[in-house]
């Protein structure tokens, strides 16, 4: 891993981009990184595109800025490509991770010339058949998890059950889906 | 050994809270700083803190309570933001000349209008002389050591104290912080040293009372000498916390002042982004430094005086502007201190951030650059500037 790694997430208000950033930055932060999870506010409403932030890092980073020359960029929703600079200032030997059932090189000629690695990961697919219901940002983040390796693949598994059993104690039938959803993203993100 | 933590600012207040287990809190939600009564309100809830929480109706409500929670002899606390502190003023008045130790937590954000709930100075700034004890923090951790001390050093002196770290900035980005272990907060936090209060029983008392002009001055010179003297318990204070976790604060922190030849001089969140331009600028040679301030009132005169002597040219940094035609705040404190002493300086002010405008590595770059010019051809020009503004 770099020194810092910098994360930019697109979702829309209620995906949960948000709670994923923050969750990340938790898994980030049990392997003994640095980290700062941020989502950026505003008027904010059910539906419209909201930005989160992710910096992990080797020692702490002071910046308290927002983040325009991401490593990576997360979007969970397939349709902001159209309306939101997803790729602005995304850097060529970094990734950008989509929620989409298409294969990479269908969603390339969307992204504006963006010469880098990309991947989609169907999500809603995901979680669907895994929770009964849209919540994409699980599969999201173990799918950015995999791709850029902030977070060793093994101790992220180990590290979301441990949260997951304490989040979900009153309703342990939760978490085994969940598990099971992080662990098809790993496997089933292409690109 | 320090505890390990990820917590957001307002996290990090509330949890500071907690450890104290203060007597009294009085409070009213606003944004960017609800998240702090809310956590709070969960611990008294839970029993893990035996404060009497009192909803109000207003801000001013709130720190009426914390006045008279004060007075009687509680330790009292509360937290807000931008109009909720504008709505507070009458009676942070009340709180400063009653000499009341409270301890109110602010995470700062602009006034209306436009209306906007992002970060800037503006509601601080805009109560800078109702007699309250102000420090700053630049990120979570230094939020909670601040709160951490501030009972100390409010009760040495009898003036209330605000706490202010960026709203949203850090009060809502998760970051690494360590903890003091609550058994360690408890024994340097201590208990209120009480001398006259309201429910000391066989002495009458009280507080508020009218001042005729006879009188009405001198109480007023004596506070005046409460926030001289505050720079002192600021330090005393700072310095045993320095003992006790190893973090070692002062009224100003100097980076990379040694040889510095230009800077900066700001507080708040964006001191952390200078820090990065100041490494990026001296990897290509520049000699560029920051003197960030910690406590804004009492002002640091001397130590900027000090800090700021033999510099080319530097830049004060507002995130709010006194809408006095010519500068900020800060510019005019440090510009009265540069008189008093004798000093003269290529200084000038930024106008920056204001309503969460993102302040960048960049922006700071920029404003080195600016310096630097200053420093070459010896022409400060206008010095009365916005940072970063579409004009």
């Amino acid at each position: 891993m770099k020194d810092i790694v910098e994360i930019r997430w697109h979702g829309r208000g209620g995906q949960g981009a948000k709670t994923a950033s923050l969750l990340l930055a938790d898994a980030a932060f049990n392997t003994g990184k640095y980290v700062q999870g941020f989502p950026e506010y505003g008027p904010e409403r059910m539906g419209a595109p909201i930005t989160a932030y992710d910096r992990i890092s080797t020692e702490r980073c002071t910046v308290h800025s927002n983040i325009y020359e991401p490593d990576y960029v997360v979007v969970v929703d397939e349709s902001l490509i159209d309306s939101v600079p997803v790729t602005a200032g995304l850097k060529e030997e970094g990734a950008i991770v989509i929620n989409s059932s298409k294969d990479p090189e269908e969603i390339r000629p969307l992204l504006k010339g963006y010469k880098g690695r990309v991947c989609t990961i169907d999500a809603n697919k995901i979680s669907e058949e895994e929770l009964g219901k849209v919540f994409p940002n699980t599969p999201m983040l173990a799918a950015i998890v995999k791709i850029s390796g902030v977070v060793e693949e093994n101790e992220f598994i180990k590290d979301m059950e441990g949260s997951y059993k304490h989040k979900f104690a009153s309703k342990p039938q939760v978490i085994e889906g969940n598990m099971r959803a992080l662990k098809r993203s790993m496997e089933e993100v292409k690109g | 050994m320090a505890i390990r933590e990820r917590l957001s600012g307002n996290e990090a207040i509330a949890y500071a809270m907690k450890q104290i287990n203060p007597d009294v809190m009085g409070a009213f939600p606003i944004t960017p700083s609800t998240e702090i009564p809310q956590y709070f309100a969960t611990y008294v809830d839970n029993g893990e803190v035996d404060t009497e929480f009192i909803a109000v109706e207003s801000e001013h409500s709130a720190m009426s309570t914390c006045i008279g929670a004060e007075a009687a002899g509680a330790r009292a606390i509360s937290a807000t933001s931008s109009c909720g502190l504008c709505y507070m003023t009458e009676m942070l008045y009340i709180a400063a000349s009653d000499r009341l130790p409270i301890t109110l937590a602010v995470s700062c954000r602009a006034l209306s209008g436009p209306i906007n709930i992002n970060n800037d100075h503006s509601d601080a700034m805009g109560v800078r002389d109702a007699g309250w004890i102000m420090l700053f923090a630049e990120t979570n951790q230094e939020a909670y050591d601040n709160y951490l001390m501030a009972m100390r050093i409010a009760e040495s002196v009898n003036l209330p104290i605000m706490i202010c770290q960026d709203g949203f900035i850090t009060s809502h980005a998760i970051e690494n912080i360590d903890l003091v272990e609550t058994e360690k907060v408890q024994e340097f936090v201590g208990e209120r040293p009480l001398d006259h209060y309201l429910l000391k029983p066989q002495e009458t008392m009280a507080v508020g009372a009218y001042a005729t002009p006879v009188y009405y001055m001198e109480a007023k010179r004596a506070q005046a000498q409460a926030m001289i003297d505050a720079k002192d318990a600021i330090r005393k204070v700072s310095k045993e916390f320095g003992d006790m976790t190893g973090r070692y604060y002062d009224l100003i922190e100097k980076y990379e002042m040694d040889d510095a030849e230009t800077a900066v001089i700001m507080i708040g969140s964006s001191a952390g982004t200078a820090k990065e331009a100041i490494q990026d600028l001296r990897a290509k040679g520049h000699k560029v430094g920051l003197i960030k301030v910690r406590s804004f009132h009492p002002f640091p005169d001397k130590e900027i005086v000090d800090a700021v002597k033999g510099l080319k040219a530097f830049a004060v940094m507002d995130k709010d502007d006194s809408f006095n035609g010519h500068c900020g705040p800060m510019y005019a404190e440090t510009c009265a201190a540069l008189v008093a002493a004798g000093v003269s300086a290529k200084a000038i002010n930024y106008i920056y951030g204001l309503g969460g405008r993102d302040v960048k590595v960049s922006s700071i770059e920029k404003v080195f650059a600016e310096l630097e010019e200053i420093a070459k051809t010896g022409n400060v020009g206008e010095t009365y500037r916005y940072l970063e503004v579409r004009e």
